[in-house]
């Protein structure tokens, strides 16, 4: 793609938005300071969505199920078997992985509608079973993951991810390996492999490429990194619940990519952050916020249907990966 | 190809079929192609043409039958696994990636066996110039004219490096000029690869193929060199004569 004509702009843009979030860590007030640390981890989610939706370009209505796996995985085994945090968190990714690897075999044998259809229903029935065993998952209640049990040690040091500025750090930790993993990939072979898969399947596969492997392979990655927002959501936010797994959570994702611009590696942080931020500035003075947040989505689609970086990308900065 | 090679056939069908519902689209096909032959399949709307080259590169599932290639039998071979053994199929409908520059839609082939920069570039603008398309390598392909879309599929196909090209009614919508131009990149092709040719243009398929085989409703009606087919009377009758008719 456009990108690999100018590797070192876009990796120097990259790293400079990683300094700008480090240096926000000493910058911001504390409520703020929160806030950022919780949509870097969303964000990381968002960048899970697009690399299936954007550069592969499947649609799938059902990535809360992959989110809540994380969760649910890193929670309640912490929980219930005690786990350590590193542990527990690479359970989180390990469950969320597994159930794309499942839900990969059976809704890619589908395309199109049909596939939105399937990844819902199948998140749908991760969903409500959540609920019906309430006495694992704590139910529509949720689940609190306690204090203590976000300690953890690091030879003598121990960490505490309650502390304000540790979670900021671990967010961003997790915010920048997510993001030069997907950069990574989609310059990669693998990375245009998809994109043409996204442009014109039938002609790939008649290039002698296995799409179905191709597609396979990057349902698990993109549930993978879901998954890991899921759990680091869960052990730095000492929570899980079932309207994690809701419907609401499989759209945002999406809304967040669309307004970021798909199939961009940066517009799902730039989506994350922007519907975040008009979320809680609308919420503030008016309770009909999804009411203006439905405006900003539909001046989107008619000015903007490439997503703000989308957008740019085409007009001027055509480097931009 | 050694000349030991050339005594086997690169590509045989035994009784090929497929139904679609109650019809049969391709019914018992027999069929053979020695290497380096420019075969040509000619033959009325709907006899079969398509129906049975999709069956060979493996888009069409077939309801009964054999396909060998090189003497193995790949009846079974999802499609990308034929491309891989050196089948490679141009669309009747141009099938290429518009939002993609030119450059892009080559470096997909060609990435798929090599992996070191400077050869995907080298193989690339190999195959691009073959085409006489080496000067666009930066556009969209979307914005090339229709005659270049056509091109630059043959671009990708030879990209594959194929033991087989299949081309589906690769001249449709081009113009004469073009069409000239078409049949010496088709002769430069056959030097190195075994072509498979659905085409309409009997000008073009007399003069380019070595041999010709007719269908007809789904079944081989003939098979011979141009000089046999123009000379067979159930031929004209099916499918030249008209065309002859129609034209003064």
């Amino acid at each position: 793609m456009s990108g690999e004509h100018k590797p070192a702009k876009a990796y120097a843009l990259h790293l400079a938005v990683l300094a700008l979030l480090f240096a926000l860590n000493f910058l911001l007030p504390a409520y703020h300071h929160g806030l950022l640390a919780r949509i870097m981890v969303l964000a990381v989610f968002a960048m899970g969505y697009n690399l299936l939706f954007g550069y592969a370009g499947l649609l799938s209505l059902g990535h809360a199920m992959f989110f809540a796996a994380g969760m649910y995985g890193a929670g309640l085994s912490v929980l219930h078997f005690g786990f350590a945090v590193p542990l527990a968190f690479l359970a989180g990714i390990a469950c969320g992985a597994l159930l794309a690897l499942v839900v990969g075999l059976l809704a890619l044998r589908t395309s199109g509608v049909a596939f939105m259809i399937v990844t819902m229903m199948f998140a749908q029935v991760f969903a409500l079973s959540l609920i019906y065993f309430a006495g694992f998952t704590g139910g529509d209640q949720g689940l609190v993951i306690p204090q203590p049990a976000r300690l953890f040690g690091v030879g003598s040091a121990t960490i505490d991810l309650t502390d304000p500025a540790v979670r900021y750090m671990a967010a961003l930790a997790l915010f920048a390996v997510a993001l030069l993993v997907t950069l990574h990939l989609v310059r990669s072979r693998h990375g245009r492999v998809l994109v043409a898969i996204r442009e014109n399947e039938e002609r790939t596969r008649m290039l002698g490429y296995d799409t179905f492997a191709n597609k396979l392979a990057v349902t698990v990655v993109s549930g993978a990194i879901s998954a890991a927002a899921g759990a680091a959501f869960a052990l730095l936010f000492g929570y899980v619940g079932a309207n994690f797994a809701g419907v609401q959570y499989s759209i945002l994702p999406l809304l967040w990519v669309l307004l970021g611009g798909a199939a961009t590696t940066l517009g799902p942080l730039l989506g994350t952050l922007v519907i975040y931020v008009i979320t809680d500035t609308a919420s503030s003075f008016t309770s009909a916020w999804l009411l203006i947040v439905g405006i900003v989505l539909i001046l989107l689609v008619l000015f903007f249907p490439k997503g703000v970086l989308g957008t740019l990308r085409a007009r001027w900065l055509g480097w931009l990966p | 190809m050694t000349v030991q090679h050339n005594l086997e056939p690169l590509l045989v069908t035994r009784g090929l079929s497929r139904r679609f519902g109650g019809l049969r689209a391709v019914d018992g096909v027999d069929f053979t192609l020695m290497p380096g032959e420019i075969r040509a399949v000619i033959g009325p709307n709907g006899a079969g043409k398509t129906t049975f080259v999709g069956m060979v590169c493996g888009r069409i599932a077939r309801s009964d039958g054999a396909v060998l290639f090189d003497g193995q039998d790949i009846s079974d071979l999802p499609a990308h696994r034929r491309a891989r053994l050196g089948i490679a199929y141009t669309f009747q409908i141009t099938s290429i990636y518009p939002n993609l520059s030119v450059y892009d839609n080559v470096a997909l082939p060609v990435q798929r066996t090599a992996r070191e920069p400077r050869a995907i570039r080298a193989a690339v603008m190999a195959a691009l110039e073959k085409v006489g398309l080496d000067g666009r390598a930066a556009m969209p392909a979307g914005q090339l004219a229709y005659g270049h879309q056509r091109l630059l599929e043959v671009a990708m196909g030879l990209a594959l490096k194929p033991r087989l090209l299949i081309l589906d009614e690769p001249t449709q919508g081009l113009s004469d000029a073009e069409i000239e131009d078409f049949i010496v990149l088709v002769r430069d092709i056959a030097r190195t690869a075994t072509v498979l040719l659905i085409e309409h243009n009997m000008p073009l398929v007399m003069q380019l193929a070595d041999r010709i085989t007719v269908f007809e409703a789904g079944r081989i009606l003939a098979e011979g060199t141009p000089e046999q087919i123009r000379a067979n009377a159930a031929v004209q009758a099916a499918y030249l004569g008209t065309e002859a008719g129609a034209e003064p």
